[in-house]
């Protein structure tokens, strides 16, 4: 029996299943993973439930084949993913590079445990933040979204998916053990209300399209493979045809295509959350599960009369540079919350640029930070200690 | 495809890029002429090209999916059949063809051949086999027979070469053959009966790589052409355990496995895929 691709109703769920959901709604018919602890719950699912949809799923050899696979099926016109954790996430980066120089859209979820290397497989962290960022080589952009509860893992699968679809490039959902294994109560909307959105795909005649000439937003419309165009994809420095070009200029123009799809629509692409930022003097910042301890320290600290606030990034790529540059002129100071020992603080430090001071509550993995470290350092750092 | 040549038509030029032409590939080398074949075979098959993809990893061969004029996905290192195996599963409608060289598929890719066999995904996989990796410069390869001399194996390969056809059969591969680039009929043959078999097509093609191979070994270009055609013995249905490259002895060639097994998409539909209730089946209809 098929069975809607859309679950609407009421569940009670982990932020793993919600995130298969999540996909499934948003169009995506392909997925290939491999097993790892704590994302194994994600292939699960859609191992059970992309067939029902008339979609595939398929279990590959490792981590690199099932990116690889990613990309391919992408390539041939369909939605797709992959999940993993900290030491496939590393496997992933060869053929994130290649989503990327071939701007093929896809989504990675990275349900992040502790590191460097095996760590601890069932423990939280956010350790692969700046992995996320720049763990393949090269210079490049892309985007990052982390969500804070099970209900988000399926609302910003999606809007990874639409994101990647509109700007054609890979988008990392990053969560971690903690939300990924957290069952709360999931609201899937009926499918009507459900946005998705698909690549800018190929129009016009089929001898003179150029698969890398930009279109608006500087995103250029894709061909399938089986389409008829006939075009040429390669991980080699391409121009406008696609074709290898071996020169200065030609990296210079194809990696302002690839950078410029994503820097000239931050404002678009970026997401954030504050909360009672409007009048903080001290400003946390945080992502995924420890938004939801900044959450609760920025009320505890408000009780004992200090003006905290929390600006949440929703999408920590591309990093909101201008609201951190906008809010370092009038606070006292940030607090970056992450349960690694210093990545998005870099990026804190960095914006601040010195016109405030930026502090860190960070841990080296395996749980939550506890609201009361944030509270201490609050404490610490308005005086009131 | 030369410049001198400008002006007559030549019979592929409908499936080439004439406009990324000259080629990067050396004169001597076998690897135009596995090309060549393999386009031919492509015509002759009769398979709908407009849905045929060509996927190449990195190398000398590699570069073939830069100058098919098809849909063609040049990838990374290795992977050009776990990209093929998405491809393949997400469009089965599509033919897809994997054309690459030994060191790609069977040293950073092997395991994806054996595992992309084992399933039986219904690819046709062309490895051309020229015993080294020429674009690097001529280092040792999976495939390199021992003693001979790379430019990572100064004194003398001290390792044993795979036998590719026996790990394609052992994998599962339903179509094994094995030709050198002088049996270039045999050779178009071969390569479309993959293109038309459903399942997973092995089809090894020797190949001279005289500038960072031959070089080194004492072997000039007409020496290896030579080899291809003294020491080489066709015996179709050979045991794969016997075709190990022996260039002293023997070479054997011909087509080995030809076998039929559901393919990977088939048994996923049929294992995975929920019944069709009567409502959807007429709806199929």
């Amino acid at each position: 029996m098929t069975k809607p691709a859309v679950l609407t109703g009421e569940h009670f769920m982990t932020g793993d299943e919600a995130a298969a959901e999540g996909a499934l709604a948003a169009g995506c018919r392909f997925f290939a993973g491999y097993p790892i602890t704590p994302a194994t719950e994600v292939a699960e699912r859609i191992a059970e439930r992309m067939p029902q949809v008339g979609g595939t799923f398929i279990q590959m050899e490792d981590e690199i084949a099932a990116m690889a696979a990613v990309v391919g099926a992408s390539c041939a016109g369909v939605k797709s993913m992959t999940a993993t954790s900290g030491p496939g996430f590393s496997l992933m980066m060869e053929n994130l590079g290649l989503a990327v120089c071939t701007e093929t859209p896809c989504v990675l979820v990275n349900v992040q445990r502790a590191g460097p290397s095996t760590g601890l497989p069932t423990q939280g962290a956010q350790g692969d933040m700046m992995q996320a960022r720049w763990g393949s080589h090269g210079h490049y952009d892309l985007i990052a979204l982390a969500p804070a509860s099970p209900q988000e893992c399926f609302h910003l699968t999606i809007e990874a998916f639409n994101l990647s679809e509109t700007y054609r490039v890979p988008v990392l959902v990053m969560t971690d053990e903690i939300i990924g294994h957290l069952s709360e109560r999931v609201v899937i909307p009926p499918a009507k209300a459900i946005k998705t959105v698909s690549r800018p795909r190929a129009k016009g005649r089929k001898d003179r399209f150029l698969p890398y000439k930009p279109g608006p937003r500087g995103v250029a419309p894709m061909a399938a493979a089986g389409e008829g165009y006939r075009i040429h994809v390669t991980g080699l420095t391409h121009d406008e045809r696609g074709y290898p070009v071996m020169t200065v200029e030609a990296q210079a123009e194809m990696m302002d295509r690839i950078m410029g799809k994503i820097r000239n629509n931050r404002e678009d692409i970026i997401r954030t959350e504050a909360y009672r930022l409007d009048d903080a003097d001290f400003v946390l910042v945080s992502y995924g599960v420890s938004a939801r301890t900044s959450l609760a320290a920025v009320d505890e600290a408000r009780e004992l009369g200090i003006r905290a606030g929390l600006l949440r990034l929703v999408t920590p790529w591309p990093f909101p540079e201008e609201k951190i540059r906008a809010l370092a002129g009038r606070v006292k100071g940030f607090v970056t919350v992450e349960i690694n020992l210093g990545q998005m603080h870099l990026e804190v430090e960095r914006c601040a640029g010195g016109r405030a001071p930026a502090y860190l509550v960070g841990h080296p993995g395996g749980t939550i930070i506890p609201p009361e470290s944030v509270v201490d350092m609050l404490k610490r750092i308005s005086g009131r200690t | 495809m030369s410049k001198s040549a400008k002006g007559s038509h030549h019979p592929l030029d409908d499936l080439l890029r004439t406009d990324r032409i000259p080629h990067i590939w050396c004169p001597g080398c076998g690897i135009g002429t596995a090309f060549s074949a393999c386009l031919m075979a492509m015509k002759a098959s009769g398979i709908d090209l407009e849905r045929t993809a060509m996927v190449s990893g990195i190398g000398c061969s590699g570069r073939g999916a830069g100058y098919v004029k098809l849909d063609s996905y040049h990838t990374t290192h290795g992977r050009a059949i776990p990209f093929a195996t998405g491809m393949k599963l997400a469009r089965p409608e599509l033919n897809v063809v994997v054309f690459s060289g030994d060191g790609d598929l069977f040293a950073i890719g092997g395991n994806h051949f054996i595992h992309a066999a084992r399933r039986n995904v219904d690819l046709t996989v062309v490895c051309v086999n020229n015993l080294n990796y020429g674009m690097t410069g001529g280092q040792v390869a999976a495939t390199t027979p021992s003693g001979s001399k790379t430019t990572t194996t100064p004194v003398g390969n001290p390792e044993a070469p795979f036998n590719l056809p026996l790990l394609a059969f052992a994998s599962g591969a339903t179509y094994v053959s094995r030709w050198t680039i002088l049996h270039s009929r045999e050779l178009t043959e071969s390569i479309e009966e993959g293109l038309v078999k459903k399942g997973f097509s092995f089809i090894e093609v020797l190949a001279p790589c005289p500038v960072n191979y031959g070089r080194r070994n004492r072997q000039r270009p007409m020496d290896t052409l030579r080899a291809y055609q003294e020491k080489s013995i066709i015996m179709n249905d050979a045991d794969p355990t016997r075709l190990q490259i022996d260039f002293d002895r023997a070479i054997i060639l011909g087509k080995f496995v030809d076998t039929e097994r559901p393919t990977c998409v088939e048994s996923y539909d049929r294992t995975c895929r929920p019944p069709m209730e009567p409502a959807d089946e007429e709806k199929a209809a």
